[in-house]
């Protein structure tokens, strides 16, 4: 079976690649790398709770806040399915971040929820997104609801350093437990050669999942065309 | 029926009316609704008090004194209610398809956004007027010297919540979820509004130096006018044809 055999059959390379590169993640994290001599095992989590952190708040949002402001500009409706797919994959992520953070948080801080500045405004970037794909979910006409996520993904942006602003002058008006935290930490060399290529691992997925999501949008606004063309 | 009137008078006249009369005239127009109707202020006057007297049960009052409490009763009930009559602002176009007469007026789309904010601006502070005398009186607040500090923060205060709401709600009256769409939307908005009020207030009510309350004004100052002029300057792409 050739290549292109298999691409026609829906078969995704680079969400297969992006699978594949994650668990080897998580094969290296959980077999080769060595257990933190303060936090023990509950520290692998870092491996992929820092990477989906990346992932979902850098790239997805950062995407999704750009892909907006273009679309109110060229009015492109690819700009507006690349907005609503990576809100809709950076959502996956940052539940994996809000999972993955008190797992780790419970043997660590003694706490499964701290509301420490960091948390606090991830939860809010969930709401947000959440309050986003819920908006999406709720307005039939295809260009209102391009309009509208447009605005509310710029809305969205502009928001997000009042959060960070208040919940880090919020903090500081209470005493936090003394904990180490993942930027805090140092690192040995083999500990580095896991968790620097598990950016990547993420990275690879998240394109994959991004394209897989897109097309998935891209599709289903044909099928309306030919909906509608009849 | 004199704004009525006005916005005939614009649909007639050639010249077109300046952005800020024109926003006046909308104001007045949903004032004058509000005004003979009662509905939405009266519904929003009676939730707030029901909050006001709810919440003093929803704490044990020997452990957590009243004036710790009372800075957070004020503004979640503020927000709540604020939403009330914030749901009604583009509600009330639905009807008889108004919202197409104004678009259809030959007024800038800016004026319709912040005559719909004004309006809601002066009805939130009504209903803020109402709900900071009766906050003071049920938990015994000493309000003296910081009342007029305080009338200053929650205004401030109006004006990012109306800024925002007022945008949200002429999106939420689009959609399918309608009113249950504007709360999800616009309490994380709320947020930074939320938090800074009650940091304000907290450190007003128990007398300590406006200095330390600075930093947190500042925050309220930013947020207000980041939004008022993101939200006008985007509001028309929401009610585009």
């Amino acid at each position: 079976m050739t290549k292109d055999d298999l691409s026609e059959r829906g078969f995704d390379w680079l969400l297969t690649a992006g699978f594949a590169a994650v668990a080897a993640l998580y094969v290296r994290a959980i077999w080769f790398t060595p257990i933190e001599a303060m936090q023990g095992p509950a520290q692998k989590i870092l491996y992929v709770h820092a990477t989906s952190a990346f992932v979902a708040l850098y790239l997805a949002f950062g995407l999704m806040a750009v892909a907006s402001v273009l679309y109110l500009w060229l009015r492109d409706p690819k700009l507006d399915r690349v907005a609503e797919s990576s809100a809709e994959v950076g959502l996956a992520f940052t539940s994996v971040v809000l999972t993955t953070g008190p797992l780790w948080g419970k043997p660590i801080w003694g706490a499964f929820w701290a509301w420490d500045a960091r948390l606090t405004a991830t939860l809010f970037l969930w709401f947000l997104i959440a309050g986003y794909l819920l908006m999406r979910g709720a307005i039939e006409d295809r260009h209102t609801r391009a309009r509208y996520s447009a605005v509310l993904g710029i809305m969205t942006t502009l928001l997000v350093p009042f959060i960070h602003l208040t919940v880090y002058m919020f903090r500081t008006m209470h005493p936090m437990p003394i904990v180490l935290k993942p930027s805090a930490m140092s690192m040995s060399t083999e500990m580095q050669l896991t968790f620097v290529p598990g950016f990547f691992a993420f990275i690879l997925l998240f394109a994959g999942l991004l394209r897989f999501r897109y097309r998935m949008a891209t599709l289903r606004d044909e099928v309306l065309d030919m909906e509608q063309a009849r | 029926m004199k704004a009525e009137k006005q916005i005939l008078r614009f649909a007639q006249d050639d010249k077109h009316p300046g952005i800020l009369s024109a926003a006046w005239t909308i104001a007045r127009k949903d004032l004058a609704i509000e005004f003979r109707t009662r509905t939405a202020f009266l519904s929003a006057m009676v939730f707030a008090l029901l909050g006001v007297t709810i919440f003093y049960f929803a704490w044990d009052p020997t452990a957590v004194s009243a004036i710790d409490l009372a800075p957070g009763v004020l503004w979640v009930i503020f927000t709540f209610s604020a939403i009330l009559g914030l749901q009604r602002s583009f509600g009330v176009e639905q009807a008889d398809h108004a919202m197409d007469a104004l678009l259809a007026a030959p007024i800038e789309r800016e004026s319709i956004y912040l005559g719909k904010a004004i309006a809601n601006l002066l009805f939130v502070i009504g209903v803020e007027a109402v709900t900071l005398p009766s906050v003071a009186l049920f938990y015994n607040l000493p309000l003296g010297d910081s009342i007029g500090a305080l009338a200053g923060v929650a205004l401030l205060a109006a004006v990012g919540i109306v800024a925002v709401g007022t945008l949200f709600s002429s999106m939420a009256v689009n959609t399918r979820l309608a009113e249950l769409l504007l709360p999800m939307l616009s309490l994380p908005f709320f947020m930074p509004i939320v938090m800074s009020s009650a940091q304000i207030s907290a450190r007003l009510l128990s007398g300590r130096p406006v200095s330390e309350a600075w930093p947190w004004l500042r925050v309220l100052l930013a947020f207000d006018m980041v939004f008022v002029v993101a939200c006008t300057f985007v509001f028309p792409y929401t009610v585009e044809e």
